[in-house]
């Protein structure tokens, strides 16, 4: 393939040249494909620009000015290369748009086998949590050759989870929570960054990824210093801040239940109905009046500010949980 | 800046020594008089956020900061950001270019409304001396993006005496492009119709079109961002209840079509010195002229490029995507147009000349790094990277400052009646051109490595990159430095200008140099299109009107 063959051809210059890269490493399954678009966009970049510099130049010598008194002739305007220099720049472009909004369309989905990692960015470090348990502050372990898809929420300002040589970025947005993914190639440790500007400590939202081989990552999720698992957590913030004593499972509380509730559609008092996913969920406990549901009083208090964004992501991953358990009981 | 003394032609009575002292000038309405006053702030502002600009570049040349604290850089690019985008590049064209030459360039005595005029400038020296206070008091942090929630809950910065500069400037902007549309509609001098317009007033008609119609929305928003501060209403801090991403739309509805502010009257500018130093009317007119109007109406509908990672949804980026691919178009059409222009021509290489061709080559390398950042897949990598600052700053100072400079040398002789020296003027037009691209190319490297903007301190492997731009920073300092330097020099010593002395065609080239208060001392009848160089030209001057 020849980016590829560019690609290396760039890497091996910077190798050459400690500090002069050229390329930035390629690590993740969808950076071949931005990069290829690139290079494309490169060479479209070196060729106009070479093509209007030489004209340019050799229009200054040919027809520079020779005596004072020279007459050049009248301009005549050519209605074809007009025609010409507007239709094949939007064609170019109607090309470069289908291309790359297929290839950001395509990236934009996390396949649904991803593993997830909660990622929570406050003034001015990254707070990341395994399904498992494990936290890690602005270092994220991730194996190799398996989906990650990151669930991000910021707890003040605006942050951006960038990592360069996955072709990843994204801005994490406070009060609500946005995703991204990515499946890395090879092993090895890749700088990430906060890419929106955030305040003082801005520059120093840098972490590292370190992707590791599904056998290391597993070693390293084992020995992690974990107490409860992010379910096990909620469980317990369940119970302790009353959750339960509404939502009861068999529906007969003051609250819905909330067993097999994520991923449904839910119909709201106003009449929109929303899917319940974590923004949803997230709306409920921090915000619950702001959308009554049809056969319950709206009495439920809000948690703003009682729960850190850690401690929602747990609950949900609990609530989210709780949708295996009514399949359980169905089938009795 | 008083008048020529002891000039030759000491009989001739012009706007400069028409009237002499302090009030001639702070009371004045006369349009030349109020552009140089709008000369002296802006360019005060441009050597403000330049040493600003040169002190960032200086810390940068460390990966661990080399001179300031990180709080203190912040506010050395935000302040950089605000005191040259909306201090100096939005009216610099315009303001300075536009008020000398409207009425000039349509043969009227001024503009509609001289007293608004006049009015403009204090509402603009208001604002600029708020921003000017908010930097010494302690600056502001936030980026001249003024992003929220940051903005609005956390930063602890005089974002509000910023604000309110930012605020009352905007109406300086909306005042002048109100009084350019209907200067250019109503006051045009007998067969001046509108296809007959050199293309610099179809460039600042558009350009008033973006002003009043888009001004008001940075204005309402800034004051949103203002109560949010102050009084806690909820509106983008989603702690009270806000959405983040509306302050970004809000922002970028007005942002975006005010980068076309600051470059569209470039762009006219780069029409009037092709065609006179090239001796060649304008290749496609009308194409030229359209495509200012397209830019103008276009550029309206593209403000969510800037937030294609920013947390829109996926099908409004596509629709975003497509609209800023169209955009590009009519900025190629331009490129071509001027390149054929040149094609045939008795090209002369006097500096603004060499101004205007460096901005073709510098604008078409900044429009075509504008796909990378149009096209999705690319932008998720680019978007938030040097990459965006140097693609911005090819625009920006490779395109709108070289177009300012090279307008400011083109019609210097007609402003101040003095010639500069040419010599001096190409020499710094050079170093211009060297030291802005080994400051910036190096930043589209950088983007493209990953390195993120706003940066305090910096992964050592970026090192190399950043101490070439620096050193570029320096080279561009001192290449700023020799006009402002020959260009004082030349209003006292200059060589006495004639009335035309690039032979060029248009109306503010047949009267006197300086010319008179009243601008004419007949008005002008118009009797042929503009950029009549030709055949028929010959070596008569100024012969019709």
């Amino acid at each position: 393939m020849i980016p590829h063959a560019i690609a290396a051809a760039l890497l091996d210059a910077g190798q050459k040249w400690p500090g002069f890269e050229l390329h930035p490493e390629s690590a993740s399954t969808i950076a071949d494909g931005v990069d290829e678009l690139h290079f494309f966009l490169t060479a479209v970049t070196l060729f106009f620009t070479f093509v209007i510099f030489t004209v340019i130049f050799y229009f200054m010598v040919r027809y520079r000015r020779k005596s004072e008194d020279e007459q050049p002739p009248e301009t005549r305007t050519y209605l074809p290369l007009e025609l010409t220099w507007t239709l094949v720049p939007t064609a170019l472009c109607v090309v470069v748009f289908v291309w790359s909004s297929s290839l950001y369309f395509q990236n934009s989905r996390a396949p649904n086998a991803a593993m997830e990692i909660f990622v929570v960015g406050k003034q001015w470090m990254w707070h990341l949590q395994h399904p498992e348990g494990v936290r890690e502050i602005n270092e994220l372990h991730v194996p190799v050759g398996v989906p990650v898809k990151l669930t991000m929420t910021s707890q003040d300002v605006i942050h951006d989870f960038y990592i360069p040589a996955f072709r990843v970025k994204q801005d994490v947005l406070p009060g609500r929570y946005v995703s991204i993914w990515f499946q890395a190639t090879k092993t090895g440790r890749f700088h990430f960054f906060c890419s929106q500007y955030c305040g003082t400590g801005h520059a120093s939202m840098i972490g590292w990824v370190e992707v590791m081989s599904p056998d290391d990552y597993a070693a390293w999720l084992a020995g992690g210093t974990r107490g409860e698992t992010m379910l096990q957590a909620g469980e317990r913030l369940f119970q302790q801040y009353g959750c339960a004593t509404c939502h009861v499972a068999d529906g007969s509380g003051r609250g819905p239940s909330l067993a097999g509730q994520f991923g449904k559609p839910q119909k709201l008092r106003d009449g929109q109905t929303l899917v319940v996913d974590e923004g949803f969920l997230r709306r409920a406990i921090t915000q619950p009046n702001s959308m009554p549901l049809p056969n319950y009083a709206p009495v439920m208090p809000s948690f703003q500010g009682q729960l850190n964004e850690e401690q929602i992501l747990q609950l949900i991953a609990y609530v989210k949980s709780l949708a295996g358990e009514e399949r359980k009981t169905k089938g009795q | 800046m008083s008048a020529a003394p002891g000039a030759p032609a000491a009989a001739r009575v012009d706007y400069l020594n028409a009237d002499y002292g302090i009030r001639s000038w702070l009371l004045t309405t006369d349009h030349k008089r109020i552009a140089l006053l709008y000369l002296g702030t802006i360019t005060l502002m441009f050597f403000v956020g330049g040493t600003l600009a040169v002190l960032m570049r200086l810390h940068l040349i460390d990966p661990a900061g080399a001179l300031v604290h990180p709080d203190t850089y912040n506010k050395l690019f935000t302040m950089h950001g605000i005191i040259m985008i909306f201090f100096f590049l939005i009216p610099s064209i315009p303001a300075v270019l536009g008020n000398f030459l409207v009425p000039l360039m349509i043969g009227a005595k001024d503009l509609a409304f001289p007293k608004i005029n006049l009015l403009s400038w204090y509402v603009f020296i208001t604002g600029a001396s708020l921003a000017l206070y908010s930097l010494v008091a302690g600056g502001v942090d936030t980026g001249w993006t003024f992003y929220t929630p940051y903005s609005s809950t956390y930063s602890n910065s005089h974002v509000i005496s910023m604000a309110i500069g930012v605020f009352i400037t905007g109406f300086s902007s909306i005042l002048t492009g109100l009084n350019f549309i209907v200067t250019i509609h109503k006051m045009r001098a007998p067969g001046l119709t509108w296809f007959r317009m050199p293309l610099f007033l179809w460039a600042i008609y558009g350009t008033s079109l973006i002003m009043i119609l888009a001004t008001p929305v940075i204005a309402i928003t800034i004051m949103l961002v203002g109560a949010e501060r102050i009084l806690h209403v909820g509106i983008f801090d989603p702690a009270l209840g806000g959405d983040p991403l509306l302050f970004q739309h809000l922002f970028w509805f007005y942002s975006h079509p005010a980068v076309y502010i600051m470059i569209l009257p470039g762009m006219g500018v780069i029409s009037e010195l092709i065609t006179c130093f090239s001796r060649k009317k304008i290749f496609g007119y009308s194409f030229v002229a359209f495509s200012s109007m397209a830019i103008a109406v276009i550029s309206f509908l593209v403000w969510g490029h800037h937030m294609f990672v920013a947390g829109q949804s996926v099908y409004a980026a596509l629709i975003f995507s497509l609209l800023s691919f169209l955009v590009a178009i009519p900025s190629a059409i331009k490129v071509f147009n001027w390149t054929a222009t040149l094609y045939q021509g008795s090209i002369s290489y006097e500096a603004p000349m060499l101004y205007a061709l460096g901005f073709i080559g510098l604008f078409t390398m900044g429009g075509l790094t504008g796909l990378f950042l149009a096209s999705l897949a690319t932008d998720v990598h680019l978007s938030g990277t040097y990459f965006i600052v140097a693609h911005f700053h090819y625009i920006m100072v490779g395109g709108a400052v070289m177009a300012y400079m090279g307008g400011l040398h083109f019609w210097w002789p007609k402003i101040t009646g003095r010639l500069y020296p040419d010599m001096w003027a190409r020499i710094a037009a050079a170093i211009i051109f060297f030291g802005f691209n080994l400051t910036f190319f190096p930043q589209f490297m950088l983007g493209y490595l990953g390195m993120p903007r706003r940066y305090a301190t910096y992964p050592a492997e970026f090192q190399i990159l950043n101490v070439m731009s620096s050193a570029g920073a320096s080279i561009l300092g001192i290449g700023y430095l020799i006009p402002l330097i020959y260009l004082i020099w030349s209003i006292r010593y200059g060589p006495v200008a004639p009335p035309n002395p690039w032979r060029a065609k248009g109306l503010e080239w047949q009267t006197p140099s300086p010319p008179p208060t009243y601008n004419f001392e007949t008005t002008p009848v118009v009797t042929e299109e503009a950029y009549a160089y030709g055949p028929a030209d010959s070596a008569e001057e100024g012969a019709h009107g």
